[in-house]
């Protein structure tokens, strides 16, 4: 063992030093030559934002929204997750127009829930809309209705789709961010993206007419047209038995419209909620119908 | 192999062993149910591009009478299983899973089980085009349950210059019985069919490969091929999935179809011996295909056994007529393991299904229902008889990397033959995710 000599820890601390000195130097001299300005209005805007990412505003995220917003590429209602007095504020503090970029909500196109849409079996597979669709198209008399397993209530992140008593999903506009995993989970395909403006709305995709529509379900398009007849032309048109909007022409949309449906499948959205024409039939029951027996 | 191979069973590897349930209907002979009020004919129930529908609503229609004509190709005419009117054409459901057009047939009450119209019958000088027209002429599709144009796969497979046919008598799916006992009643049909066949796709070796729990069959049909030599007959092991094309065909010749090959790619047309019973039946009169055979069985069924019905028959009339218990839990359409669970009775007994399976009370209890996590135990790797990863395929599509499954773990070459799910001791429906992800790619590509 050799002896203790202390040269050796003094060789070792000054190595240490040195290398220490250098190579903070270094860091500095670069700190100082790749230095990058970054607008501090960055961070501030990104306060600002709901920070969910959910990329509804067409970026990849929160910061790079906040980015371009200061760049002027977009305009901060395109941000449609934060409430207007939000929008104000972020155009107030970067001294721009806030824009009118109308918020989108998911709309689900069925309000066949179990106490008026008929299910002629009882479906005991795996608890998913999609399993279920491989299975016979699900248990509902509509093949094209909400099968109600709640796919889109478990995708959706914000939280902002639940399912009422009627298994039917609703989806809380203030929540939602418009970000499309519900309209990519329906295996349906009953959810899509739609501007809050569109106020006119079919809740139906039933493409089947008269009595056979109604008989599995009572809320369903039964393409009588009477809605087609009461509104502007080129607004509302029947294709396929269904009634169908043409939103190109959305400003001459009125309640109008939804007052002779029979059925009160075309509705008028007033803060999402339905509002049913006059004439729609009264639904009183409240239970599920039951399923059809042999 | 060599001596060994004498005292080997001919098989494929993997695989599983589910009870049979046979017996309840493999000594009944054919039965015939009577006509129903209602026939439901959907226009595409074959594989390929739906017929365009003939006739319109209120005309008249006698048995026999093509009433939707082939669309193409890959495609075949439907015929009138009974004369009567015709009621409309209407969107019905049926086990597909979604509303398509059906015409709708409202026979007579005396309709007669006489057919009454037939193209000219075929003879042995017509040509090879002649036969193949005259066989998409019948509406003829493989009637073991994937309904693929029977002329179509003719036509490629002598494209492809196949030496073999195989004649898939093997009936893997437990319960069902209607190829057993189509062997066993018209024999003469069926060595018919095999001519046709063999003539059209010009092989001349064809062998009748028969799973050995029917050997009343594979002896009734040497003793008919006795004097053959270009046609054998071969007894297979009995296991499930033995009769998929590309298990039946490793058992019998030793083969492998490549992965996303068809059998055509190694030599070899698979027909089911009830598609070549029929094809021996219809072709030397002419007829289209009106009815087949199904296996109606299950505990809930009163009078189980093997009919005869008429395509278009909805599920509802048929067990008016067969009897059930009271107390029908569930309907599948085809076989347990493959078969879809309906959803509604209204839903038409169509080309491609070869079983009625009626359940009456829930065999899954609700302990059976839990689903466990993966133990990794290798089981359904073992069962697979694709060599696929169905442990590993089922965590991704937990984690919902359909993708991923179908790029990095040939998810396509899955046919959801439903072993790894019959195996799997944690309960894992690993087939149904498969299901999932195959629709979820699908969508994604289209």
């Amino acid at each position: 063992m050799p002896a203790f000599d202390v040269t050796h820890i003094i060789i070792a601390v000054a190595f240490m030093l040195a290398m220490g000195l250098i190579l903070s130097t270094l860091l500095a001299v670069a700190n100082r030559k790749l230095w990058v300005y970054e607008d501090p209005r960055i961070d501030e805007v990104e306060e600002m934002l709901p920070n969910t990412n959910c990329g509804a505003c067409g970026s990849a995220g929160c910061r790079v929204f906040a980015e371009a917003l200061i760049a002027g590429e977009l305009v901060p209602s395109n941000c449609t997750v934060i409430p207007a007095s939000g929008t104000d504020e972020i155009a107030e503090y970067l001294g721009v127009d806030a824009g009118d970029v109308v918020k989108r909500v998911a709309r689900l196109a069925c309000a066949g829930g179990t106490h008026v849409a008929r299910s002629y079996a009882h479906y005991q597979g795996m608890e998913s809309c999609r399993a279920a669709a491989l299975i016979a198209g699900g248990p509902k008399g509509c093949s094209w209705g909400c099968i109600g397993l709640e796919d889109c209530a478990r995708v959706c992140d914000q939280g902002a789709i639940s399912m009422n008593e009627y298994k039917l999903p609703v989806v809380d506009a203030s929540k939602c961010t418009a970000c499309d995993d519900c309209v990519d989970v329906c295996p349906k395909d009953l959810f899509s993206l739609q501007p809050v403006t569109h106020q006119l709305w079919v809740a139906c995709k039933n493409l089947e007419h008269g009595e056979t529509a109604l008989a599995d379900c009572d809320v369903a398009c039964d393409a009588c047209e009477r809605c087609v007849a009461d509104s502007p032309d080129g607004l509302i048109s029947m294709q396929n038995n269904l009634a169908v909007i043409n939103y190109d022409n959305n400003q001459f949309a009125s309640r109008l419209a939804t007052e002779r449906c029979p059925t009160g499948a075309i509705v008028w959205l007033d803060k999402e909620i339905h509002l049913k024409g006059k004439n729609a039939r009264r639904i009183v029951r409240q239970e599920a119908l039951p399923v059809r027996q042999i | 192999m060599g001596l060994f191979s004498l005292f080997r069973r001919k098989t494929f590897s993997h695989g599983i062993h589910p009870p049979v349930n046979k017996s309840q209907t493999a000594h009944i002979p054919i039965r015939r149910l009577p006509f129903p009020d209602r026939l439901v004919l959907p226009l595409g129930q074959h594989f390929g591009a739906p017929s365009e529908a003939i006739v319109h609503k209120g005309q008249e229609v006698v048995r026999g009478q093509p009433i939707a004509e082939a669309k193409g190709d890959m495609s075949v005419p439907i015929h009138a299983p009974a004369s009567g009117i015709v009621k409309g054409i209407e969107l019905v459901l049926t086990s597909r899973g979604f509303k398509e057009p059906a015409i709708i047939i409202e026979p007579y009450k005396a309709s007669t089980q006489e057919v009454l119209w037939s193209e000219y019958p075929s003879s042995d000088h017509m040509d090879r085009e002649q036969l193949l027209q005259a066989i998409k002429n019948t509406g003829l599709v493989g009637l073991g349950g994937a309904a693929f144009p029977a002329h179509f796969k003719k036509n490629v497979s002598f494209e492809k210059k196949v030496d073999t046919l195989v004649v898939n008598g093997s009936e893997c799916e437990p319960f069902l019985t209607c190829d057993h006992r189509m062997m066993l009643e018209h024999p003469t049909c069926l060595i018919k069919g095999i001519r046709y066949a063999m003539k059209v796709t010009d092989t001349h070796k064809a062998i009748i490969g028969i799973e050995d729990n029917k050997m009343d069959a594979v002896r009734l049909l040497q003793n008919h091929l006795k004097d053959c030599d270009d046609i054998s007959v071969q007894a297979v092991e009995t296991k499930y999935p033995q009769g998929s094309e590309k298990m039946l065909i490793k058992s019998l010749l030793n083969r492998e179809v490549p992965a996303g090959g068809l059998p055509a790619d190694v030599g070899v047309i698979v027909n089911n011996v009830h598609t070549l019973t029929t094809l021996g039946k219809l072709l030397p009169t002419g007829e289209g295909l009106t009815e087949r055979v199904i296996t109606i069985s299950g505990p809930a069924v009163k009078r189980p056994g093997n009919y005869w019905v008429p395509i278009g028959t909805t599920i509802g009339f048929i067990i008016d007529q067969v009897g059930h218990d009271g107390n029908i839990h569930e309907f599948i359409m085809g076989g347990p393991m493959m078969g879809p669970a309906v959803s509604s009775l209204d839903t038409p007994i169509t080309k491609g299904c070869s079983g009625l399976l009626v359940l009456n009370e829930p065999l899954i209890n609700e302990e059976s229902k839990k689903i466990w996590p993966c133990i990794k135990c290798g089981r359904c790797l073992q069962a697979c008889p694709m060599h696929l990863n169905p442990s590993q395929l089922g965590l991704l599509a937990a984690a919902a990397e359909y993708e991923e499954m179908a790029e990095n773990y040939n998810l396509r070459h899955c046919f959801e033959c439903g072993c790894c799910s019959y195996v799997c001791p944690s309960n894992i429906p690993l087939v149904q995710y498969f299901r999932i992800a195959k629709a979820i790619n699908r969508e994604k590509a289209a």
